[in-house]
């Protein structure tokens, strides 16, 4: 298994640049090709190499219309996924899916849809102060010849929370740079692992079937292929995605007040209610983000074992626990959004097992549980999220306040990393976040994320349903839209190598 | 009991007419591929006892592959146009109540089919065109589409009572809430706003056939097993020789192809799956695909009736059919969620199952021991399967919005209101069914 080489992968799949708390997202269009190649070819791509004491950072990514424009043939563009070929708004099937109709629909988008798709976007980041100065450097003689900037998405510090004032971005995958995870083709997992296989995040490594995710694999003739490696399972092929992978963004806007508020008139305005019930909606509290079920006694792979012993022990007391303690959802609801989001299980319930007991279990039958393996197993879907607030924080209180006359947008540039997003991004999004059908729920999508709409047969899908211990459930109904989808798209972003390869085609 | 039945009435299109059967097909739809049920021109949603129903035009995409991986020569089969239908009750009933109260609209469809000619018998002309299924399955075996009707109605009319008392409800122990749901039934159902239908007897014929095959297939196995087991090294080594020497083939569908069925899926939480392909040349591919279905069949008759399929429970009904001589075969369902989905938790949970049925179709991922491989190489796999897909032109079901789990918990919710007494933990699981 060769070694991961970080200096050919941008920072982002291996850091989220946390101290640089100033950043902002370019997106832009190609305006000539030519100036594109040689901004690119002097552009200070941060790679994972990187040394801790950097104070900025730069990435770039690309949408399929990008690399059009940069001059990549179609025939490569043709070994990209599907969906990143299509892009995240222009199949009205894809948007169903995605749940970006109604309010969330591409048309009402601020960019992301028709003539309003980026070719690339230029994350940017900076420690306190520098952003500015940051930005105006990489604007150099090239710049505006090549791009047109047609939007500069800002972000704000929140501390560490998102917009409804819950810690972000708690749970992350741990990747397995190493490759050190032994996965079977034909074997179940029997144990939820927070170490996730490379390939899951980075093209051109092994992913959690074992196999290697399709991405561009060129001939050695190929104009620009000299500048790319030999992929690992096709010798003799260049390997375009490799040391890349698939970015999605998507412009998340919330609307705190109308959260907040409407959680405070469904508990009649008592504090600690209100809090209880933000809290069964999320999944974990509001203070420091504790999960609402236990954690669990016996340690899993790939929580606690980075950073120093405080960080090891918080990882510990955040993440270390699944929902099998929870099975009636009494704890934490099913509907919650970090169950659905994340649902910690493993391919087959029942844990460590006999041999007896699992062909009983692989036959389908040893259940007494109704909602066991009613979810998919997770870790064929998995997220790295690298996302950044926007917008003008609020506290809880705050929110409780009426908006004032010119109230400003806030929300979440929602990031994530993935190799494959039809089964990562879109998988999530559609088979657990939006569905009304999550885990044996009915007429209930994700609570913060969902879009309300009715579908086919089921005139509300605006309610959320905790569970309680020996007393029937107690039901919210009637919730509003907290969150709707103002922008986004599917970019590749490039390994150096294929960053060189962008440089040298088209001219 | 009440039986489920289905038919799937098969004929080849008149070219000429094609067009014309598109637009009719069409007309049919509320939304693209979802049938309107008060459609005139065959109103699934006035018959009570049709679950799914479907018209798809079959039109090979993939009849060159024998050509291309096993240089025979490729046939070209005429469009044929498919006709299935899952219902309560017998055969016989369902195409006599069809006639009926939809002769007409049939009519018109099948009169753009070949050997149709007007004047033609149509409950005959269809008869003699049906298909028997090497496989039906069907999620809960004597479930009517009454009885899904009530039982919603009932779930329905429960949470709304539950919902206007939230706050008396939550001070009452599970016996309190058992006990006032059931008076709340029992007074709904006078005042005529509920109705539970009490099952039917099982038709003591059904129940013999059922109870001799029930039998008599292990005992025709146990019969053929010393000749099974003489057999089995022979069979593990032409097995081996070929998953040696077939060849996979994997392109991804065109954009094209992956929009029009996009198009028709993800309107309702429950999806349409329509795939047709070849079986590979050979006795040896054709034998192996039959004895396995056959013995899936014995599975999905007396095994799985009661809400899953293995570790699937998401399929509401599907159906394997052999087509030209066992040359071909397509394979119809009807499962909850999307199609990523669907072909995730096939993979995950019954790859082993896909590979013993599919393996033996002709391009199909390779596949090691039968079982091992195949499905488990996602990509291919999946592309593979949206490669054989066809578009299903209307698509009927009789419950939208209702997923399997659904229904499952309906029946429950609806067990639990007709006992008049639970065990502690009997009550603890009803009343968390809300």
């Amino acid at each position: 298994m060769p070694s991961v080489e970080y200096k050919d992968v941008q920072a982002i799949v291996r850091f989220g640049f946390g101290k640089m708390t100033e950043a902002c997202y370019l997106l832009l269009r190609v305006k000539n090709a030519p100036a594109a190649r040689a901004w690119l070819g002097n552009a200070p791509i941060t790679t994972a190499e990187s040394d801790r004491s950097l104070t900025t950072a730069l990435q770039i990514a690309f949408t399929r219309p990008g690399l059009e424009a940069l001059g990549v043939p179609q025939k490569v563009i043709d070994g990209f996924s599907t969906e990143f070929i299509s892009g995240m708004t222009s199949d009205p099937s894809r948007s169903r899916r995605l749940g970006d109709v109604g309010a969330n629909s591409p048309a009402h988008w601020q960019w992301g849809s028709n003539d309003k798709v980026p070719h690339a976007v230029v994350m940017l980041f900076a420690y306190p102060g520098q952003l500015e100065v940051w930005k105006r450097s990489i604007q150099s003689e090239f710049w505006s010849v090549a791009f047109d900037q047609f939007e500069c998405l800002p972000t704000s510090d929140m501390d560490g929370r998102e917009a409804f004032g819950f810690v972000d971005g708690i749970s992350q995958p741990d990747l397995d740079w190493q490759q050190i995870r032994e996965v079977s083709r034909n074997c179940d997992q029997l144990t939820y692992s927070n170490l996730v296989c490379l390939g899951e995040f980075l093209l051109g490594y092994s992913n959690e079937y074992r196999r290697y995710t399709d991405r561009p694999l060129l001939d050695s003739g190929d104009p620009g292929s000299e500048e790319l490696l030999e992929a690992s399972d096709h010798p003799g092929k260049k390997d375009l995605g490799l040391n890349g992978t698939y970015v999605v963004m998507r412009q998340l806007s919330q609307d705190v007040r109308g959260f907040w508020q409407f959680l405070d008139k469904a508990v009649d305005s008592r504090r600690l209610a209100r809090y209880q019930l933000a809290e069964a909606m999320v999944g974990r509290t509001i203070g420091d983000g504790a999960p609402l079920v236990p954690v669990s006694n016996s340690p899993f792979p790939g929580v606690g074992n980075r950073g120093d012993d405080t960080v090891r022990k918080q990882d510990v007391r955040l993440n270390q626990f699944t929902y099998g303690s929870d099975v009636a959802g009494t704890a934490c609801p099913f509907g919650a959004h970090i169950r659905r989001a994340n649902p910690r299980n493993a391919d087959i319930p029942g844990g460590q097992q006999g041999w007896l007991i699992h062909l009983i279990r692989i036959l389908g039958f040893g259940n007494k549980n109704l909602h066991a393996d009613l979810v998919a197993s997770t870790r064929f879907h998995r997220l790295l999220r690298r996302g950044r607030e926007y917008g003008q924080n609020l506290s809880p209180e705050e929110a409780l306040q009426p908006a004032p006359p010119n109230d400003s947008e806030r929300g979440l540039h929602f990031v994530a990393v993935n190799a494959n997003i039809q089964r990562q991004f879109e998988f999530i999004q559609n088979a657990w976040i939006m569905r009304s059908k999550f885990d044996g729920l009915s007429e209930e999508s994700d609570p913060l994320l969902g879009n309300r709409e009715a579908v086919l047969g089921c005139p509300f899908t605006n309610s959320f349903s905790l569970p309680q211990e020996g007393r029937v459930r107690r039901r919210v109904m009637d919730i509003p839209q907290f969150i709707t989808v103002r922008g986004g798209a599917y970019f590749f972003l490039p390994s150096m190598r294929a960053v060189k390869y962008l440089t040298k085609i088209g001219g | 009991m009440t039986p489920q039945s289905h038919v799937l009435v098969i004929a080849p299109i008149k070219m000429e007419q094609e067009a014309e059967l598109r637009s009719l097909l069409e007309s049919m739809n509320s939304l693209p591929g979802q049938a309107n049920p008060d459609n005139p021109i065959v109103p699934f949603g006035h018959f009570d006892h049709i679950h799914f129903a479907r018209f798809a035009i079959l039109t090979d995409r993939t009849q060159e592959d024998i050509h291309t991986l096993y240089g025979l020569p490729s046939v070209n089969y005429p469009l044929t146009l498919a006709f299935f239908a899952d219902f309560d009750g017998t055969a016989d009933d369902f195409r006599a109540d069809l006639m009926q109260r939809a002769g007409d609209g049939l009519q018109r469809i099948f009169s753009c089919c070949q050997d149709f000619t007007p004047g033609t018998d149509l409950a005959r002309w269809m008869k003699e065109h049906e298909n028997p299924a090497a496989t039906m399955y069907m999620n809960w075996r004597g479930r009517t589409v009454t009885q899904i009707w009530q039982e919603n109605a009932l779930r329905l009319d429960l949470e709304d009572y539950l919902q206007k008392n939230q706050e008396t409800f939550s001070q009452k122990t599970q016996q309190q809430v058992h006990k006032e749901l059931r008076e709340f039934v029992t007074a709904e159902a006078y005042r005529g706003r509920l109705k539970l239908d009490k099952p039917k007897p099982t038709p003591f014929a059904w129940w013999l056939r059922n109870f001799l095959h029930f039998i008599g297939v292990p005992i025709l196995l146990v019969l053929l097993a010393p000749f099974l087991l003489l057999y089995l090294p022979i069979f593990i080594y032409q097995l081996r020789s070929r998953e040696k020497r077939d060849r996979e083939y994997a392109p991804r569908v065109s954009t094209g192809h992956e929009r029009e069925l996009g198009n028709l899926e993800d309107h309702d939480v429950t999806n349409q799956f329509t795939v047709m392909g070849g079986i590979k040349p050979g006795l040896f591919r054709r034998w192996t695909m039959s004895f396995f279905l056959w013995v899936t069949e014995y599975t999905t008759r007396h095994i799985y009736v009661r809400g899953h399929l293995a570790r699937i429970s998401t399929i509401h009904a599907a159906r394997w059919v052999f087509l030209n001589d066992k040359k071909r075969m397509v394979f119809a369902s009807n499962y909850d969620g999307s199609l990523e989905s669907y072909m995730d938790d096939f993979i995950n949970k019954v790859g082993w199952g896909l590979n013993l049925v599919f393996s033996n179709g002709i391009s199909y991922p390779t596949t090691n021991w039968l079982v091992l491989d195949g499905s488990k190489d996602e990509q291919k796999y999946k592309s593979v399967l949206r490669r054989h897909q066809l578009p299903t032109e209307v698509w009927y079901k009789a419950y939208p919005g209702l997923s399997v789990f659904d229904l499952k918990r309906n029946t429950l919710i609806r067990r639990g209101i007709e006992k008049s007494r639970m065990s502690e933990e009997e009550l603890r699981q009803w009343v968390a069914l809300f």
